[in-house]
């Protein structure tokens, strides 16, 4: 599970912070200005992984995370994750980033945190891996762009009137399933026909 | 506030109309980052303004919100935007309930009770017929959901698992783990949904499932059994690209779904052959198709490995597991390496052997310029430990913890070595080295440890109860060399928690005598002396014998005077030396020289033997006493200070005394006695270059390490290597000789043979050995050893260093275990000699010996035969019923023994200057006899 998924810059300054375990208000801050002492003390050419500090709960928790430029992307996770697999998880959130963005940078992510929060939702949810495709992120993420324009177009319409017209529009988006092709067996379950 | 409501004002100013959204504007620019981090706004106001503007301009909360949210992101506490957050949710078009939700599930937690403000809504939009509203409420469930209120939604959710839409039901999946992750009883009933989910025709949603399953399965795998073919048949599949192709990335299939899978194989096939012969093919396969080209598939190879290593092994699967697991030691991505060593650690713990290939990588990352490939390394080291190389690897963690500065893996270092030190326990010291070497703030650290403890009582009772153990067999050793602070945490442990050892009751004082002994010891600073009483009050709570106390008083008073400044120079005794000295007095000459004089007058005694044995001593006992705490020159003559003073030292009338001798005289135990230097005969043969004669002495180890082709450089990592693994392999450390007297060797590419030899011997034993090695390049090293006190054996331990290339020095520890037998030569007196002697020794020890009786000889003269044949004891006399006997310490001190057949046993009175030297022999002739 993870645990935590941190943004930072270089100089320790939050961008971006959200925890899927409950720490206090204190604990958060001290977990982030902890986070950022450790990684910021490694080398460009050393390894992505840090055992995690006092806060984050030492030898069952990893720190992972890669330097983008002038920001520092560090989750936190469990033993039950895969290290090499977050990794690539962080890649494909920055290449999302990037895309929805284009050509995502720092202000980015301060002036749009809500956005950012967004597309962070529909990679990890509840601190599990939701999806790891980019382009399904983005077609969920565009889906709900569009609707913010058909909404301020509608503004003044009545609510009920709003909801129906939205779900009209709402954009099916069907995953190009082969169904025949995976045929998942579970033999002799009895508990459900 | 003013200075906040400026730009406030600039902008009503200014523009003039609608002031709504020119305030909402302007407080955009007073939260806007920018604005915040410029000015040092006081947050108090800063909230008080957010407040106003929330609750009077809804059409612009949405912008304020999300500066809410950046600044609780700062760490500014902005609970009032709370409730307006919730109301976001509650009221708001799609868009403002997106952010309302998402505010939320920032601001709130499980416990707050906003939450309960929100169930409502939760409830309505998940039964909404906008998906978008369902996806939210999904997302804000899986977030953060009151505990209590789970089962007024749990239909609902249930409801959507079959949901036509795949996002819904994925989402569902997973708001359901994480209702059976905080309240797993509340979701006993939806097992069999899970199975659906797990059998869902879209692969997301299966995807979603496994993640309960990995759960499910890690707790109970016994009842998911049934489900591995399943299981191998999803893995087969995706192995196989039966996937659609948007579920590729960077052309492997689902790469983040098989990690999953294969982690899931791992827990259903562990210790369960049946299971485990189900899974070989596809785990074959997929080791097989994750071929080595980016970063994700070695995430797949990496989990693979270790599924391979936890299902009941297959020696097939297990050496292309291992040959994998090389492929990640070498490579050169640091990131591979780690995960390799990782993976190591893993295995060695069922095969030490396989860490042997990658010796010198282990080596290599030992000092690798990454601290956390070292951690690991250490980590692994840590699980190969066995008695041989314990030394070596506790001494590379003691150096990694010097440099370490993160708390966590200091902690756990330390943890390491402390358990290493209890398994092992010749590595006793390391406790204080670790000590030394600690920056000041960890004793600290270890404190708020023991006394904040863990989670479990239990847990946290046995860590302090060690602790207090430790400590105590600390104390009851020397303590002079342990470092001051140490001591104080040693203080403070024990005042503490020594109400914890199950024998504080029966001996409560032990403890107390103890702090007191170190206490009365002059090493211990005041800040020291200041733990030990407070340590000290602490115990005396419980109740004590009043014993103890009774010399407390004047103890006291020493303490507040600040007693610890003693003269070790004796200055103070100047002015009366130098009078007697004016006097006509001696000066004071050093022991060594009065020992010798003494014996040029012993030459000259005529006194006879009879009068001077110990049964006959009655009359002398005060005499005795004297010297005991004086001189051990003084017999019965009562003299002056300066008594056995000679004039010669005052020189050119200077009235200043000569103070060398007299430092260091007087020690804790009264009159410290200067041992001259002794001497054993010692041959270590040290660099012994042999590059041939590895047929004779048939080694593994020397044939591998001849065999690999390792530039000079190396060597020395060999050298380490052969150190560090010694006794992990089967061959890896062999004692080729066994000669009558100890020696050991390590190989190192060539011999290094430390040979500890009795002096007799020197010449066989060197006939033996070095002739055998003779005609290959042969240095021979000769090193006398010296036992400055006595006891019943010591260790020997050193470093031979040696070059055998010019400028690249190396070397090798040795450790040798020699006895104090080693150490007795014969003292060849006469009888009278033996009277004066025995006067002067102020060290007893009496005690029964068992008696030999062989043939024709007399028992007595039966067990000192014995004594001196093993020994090397001298027989001085043999007088009737009693026997003397003399040895001495090579080159050293005497000691002399004085034997009485009582009955049936021998009553044996030793004595020696030197403290330790009766109670050693003493064990060494019980042992003799024994053996006998």
């Amino acid at each position: 599970m993870i645990k935590a998924i941190l943004i930072f810059n270089n100089h320790g300054k939050p961008r971006l912070s959200k925890f899927y375990e409950h720490y206090s208000e204190d604990t958060e801050q001290q977990i982030i200005r902890e986070t950022f002492h450790l990684v910021s003390k490694r080398d460009e050419n050393v390894c992505n992984f840090l055992e995690g500090g006092m806060l984050i709960g030492g030898s069952e928790n990893e720190l992972i995370y890669r330097h983008y430029a002038t920001l520092y992307f560090v989750f936190c996770v469990d033993s039950s994750e895969s290290e090499l697999g977050i990794l690539d998880l962080i890649q494909v959130f920055v290449e999302t980033l990037d895309k929805c963005f284009e050509n995502v940078c720092e202000l980015d992510l301060i002036f749009h945190v809500d956005k950012v929060h967004n597309i962070l939702a529909e990679m990890v949810m509840g601190g599990m891996v939701l999806e790891t495709n980019m382009n399904e992120i983005i077609t969920q993420v565009d889906a709900q762009n569009k609707m913010e324009k058909s909404e301020a177009g509608i503004a003044g319409a009545p609510a009920r009137a709003v909801s129906a017209v939205k779900n009209m529009n709402l954009p099916e988006m069907p995953r190009n399933i082969n169904i025949g092709d995976i045929s998942i067996k579970v033999p002799n379950l009895p508990s459900f026909k | 506030m003013i200075r906040l409501l400026y730009p406030v004002h600039i902008f009503s100013c200014n523009l003039g109309s609608n002031p709504t959204a020119l305030l909402a504007e302007a407080l955009s620019t007073v939260l806007s980052p920018t604005f915040l981090s410029k000015y040092s706004i006081k947050i108090k106001h800063l909230m008080c303004l957010l407040n106003f503007l929330l609750s009077s301009l809804p059409p612009v909360m949405k912008e304020i919100m999300v500066r809410a949210i950046y600044c609780e992101m700062l760490g500014y506490q902005a609970s009032v935007s709370y409730i307006h957050a919730i109301k976001l949710a509650q009221q708001g078009s799609v868009l403002e309930k997106r952010l309302g939700y998402l505010a939320v599930s920032l601001f709130l937690n499980e416990s707050d009770e906003f939450l309960l403000l929100l169930v409502n809504t939760v409830l309505k939009d998940l039964q909404s017929t906008n998906l978008n509203e369902v996806c939210m409420a999904l997302t804000a469930v899986s977030q953060m959901f009151p505990k209590d209120m789970i089962p007024a939604i749990l239909p609902i959710v249930e409801e959507k698992l079959t949901h036509p839409k795949e996002v819904i039901r994925r989402k569902a999946v997973l708001a359901l783990y994480k209702f059976y992750l905080i309240a797993p009883n509340q979701v006993q009933h939806i097992h069999s949904k899970f199975r659906k989910a797990l059998c869902d025709k879209d692969p997301g949603v299966m995807t979603a499932s496994l993640h309960i399953y990995l759960q499910l399965v890690k707790e109970s795998p016994e009842s998911y059994k049934d489900l591995t073919v399943s299981f191998v048949t999803i893995l087969r599949q995706v192995v196989g690209g039966k996937l659609p192709m948007d579920f590729n990335y960077h052309s492997v299939p689902a790469p983040w779904l098989q990690i999953q899978l294969l982690r899931i194989l791992a827990y259903l096939g562990k210790e369960d052959q049946g299971t485990s012969e189900m899974m070989y093919d596809v785990l074959e396969e997929s080791l097989r198709r994750a071929e080595m080209n980016h970063n994700i598939t070695y995430a797949i190879l990496y989990e693979c490995v270790k599924s391979i290593y936890t299902v009941y092994p297959k020696a097939e699967l297990l050496e292309k597991a291992a040959k994998c697991i090389g492929n990640f030691v070498l490579s050169p991505k640091i990131n591979l390496k780690y995960l390799g060593l990782k993976a190591l650690t893993y295995v060695v713990a069922q095969d030490p052997n396989l860490a042997l290939p990658h010796q010198m990588t282990i080596i290599e990352c030992l000092d690798h310029s990454d601290i956390i490939i070292k951690r690991a390394t250490l980590e692994l080291l840590f699980r190969i430990t066995n008695a041989q190389n314990v030394t070596v690897i506790v001494e590379k963690m003691l150096e990694f913890l010097r440099q370490s500065s993160n708390d966590y893996s200091t902690v756990d270092l330390v943890g390491k070595v402390a358990e290493l030190a209890e398994k092992y326990p010749f590595i006793k010291q390391d406790p204080l080295n670790l000590c030394n070497g600690m920056q000041p703030d960890i004793p600290n650290n270890f404190l708020r440890l023991l006394a904040e403890g863990f989670d479990s009582v239990e847990e946290d009772r046995q860590l302090r109860l060690f602790a207090v153990d430790s400590y105590v067999l600390l104390l009851q050793g020397e303590t002079a060399s342990l470092p001051q602070c140490f001591l104080q945490v040693i203080s403070w442990v024990l005042g503490e928690y020594a109400h914890l050892r199950p024998d504080q009751a029966s001996d409560p004082g032990k403890v107390m005598r103890l702090l007191t002994r170190l206490l009365d010891q002059r090493h211990a600073s005041a800040q020291t002396r200041r733990w030990i009483l407070s340590a000290l009050t602490k115990l005396c709570s419980s109740p004590v014998e009043s014993s103890l106390f009774s010399d407390w008083p004047v103890r006291l008073t020493a303490v507040f005077r600040g007693v610890p400044q003693v003269d070790s120079s004796l200055s103070f005794l100047d002015g009366h030396v130098s009078e007697a000295l004016a006097a006509g007095a001696a000066p004071y000459k050093p022991p060594h020289q009065r020992q010798e004089e003494l014996a040029h007058e012993k030459a000259l005694s005529l006194e006879p033997y009879g009068l001077s044995l110990p049964v006959s001593l009655s009359t002398c006992s005060i005499t005795d006493r004297l010297t005991d705490r004086q001189s051990p020159t003084r017999l019965s003559i009562s003299s002056s200070v300066s008594g056995n003073s000679t004039e010669l030292s005052l020189k050119g009338g200077s009235t200043t005394l000569k103070l060398d001798g007299v430092k260091r005289v007087w020690g804790k135990e009264g009159y410290l006695v200067q041992q001259p230097k002794e001497v054993v005969e010692e041959t270590p043969l040290p660099p012994t270059e042999l590059p041939s004669p590895l047929g004779s002495f048939q080694s593994p180890v020397s044939q591998t390490q001849t065999a690999s082709p390792g530039p000079e450089p190396d060597q020395e990592r060999q050298q380490l290597a052969s150190s560090l693994f010694v006794g992990v392999g089967t061959h890896h450390s062999v004692c080729l000789v066994r000669s009558t007297a100890c020696q050991s060797l390590r190989s190192s590419g060539h011999f290094i043979i430390v040979c500890c030899v009795s002096s007799p011997q020197v010449s066989c034993v060197s006939g033996d050995l070095v002739e055998e090695v003779k005609g290959h390049s042969v240095a021979t090293c000769q090193y006398a050893v010296v036992m400055m006190r006595a006891s019943v054996d010591v260790e020997l331990a050193g470093l031979v260093s040696y070059q055998r290339v010019p400028g690249q020095p190396r070397a090798t520890p040795f450790s040798l275990r020699l006895s104090l037998k080693h150490f007795i030569r014969p003292l060849t007196v006469s009888t009278g000699e033996y009277g004066k002697m025995w006067l002067s020794f102020s060290h007893d020890v009496k005690q029964n010996l068992r008696l030999i009786t062989a043939g024709d000889q007399s028992p007595l003269t039966a067990t000192l035969d014995t004594l001196r044949d093993r020994l090397h004891l001298h027989v001085v006399d043999i007088i009737g019923s009693e026997g003397i006997v003399a040895c001495r310490l090579l080159r050293g001190q005497p000691c002399l023994l004085h034997c009485r057949v009582h009955a049936d046993s021998l009553a044996v009175w030793l004595r020696s200057p030197i403290p330790e030297f009766p109670d050693s022999l003493l064990y060494h002739c019980q042992k003799a006899l024994a053996e006998a």
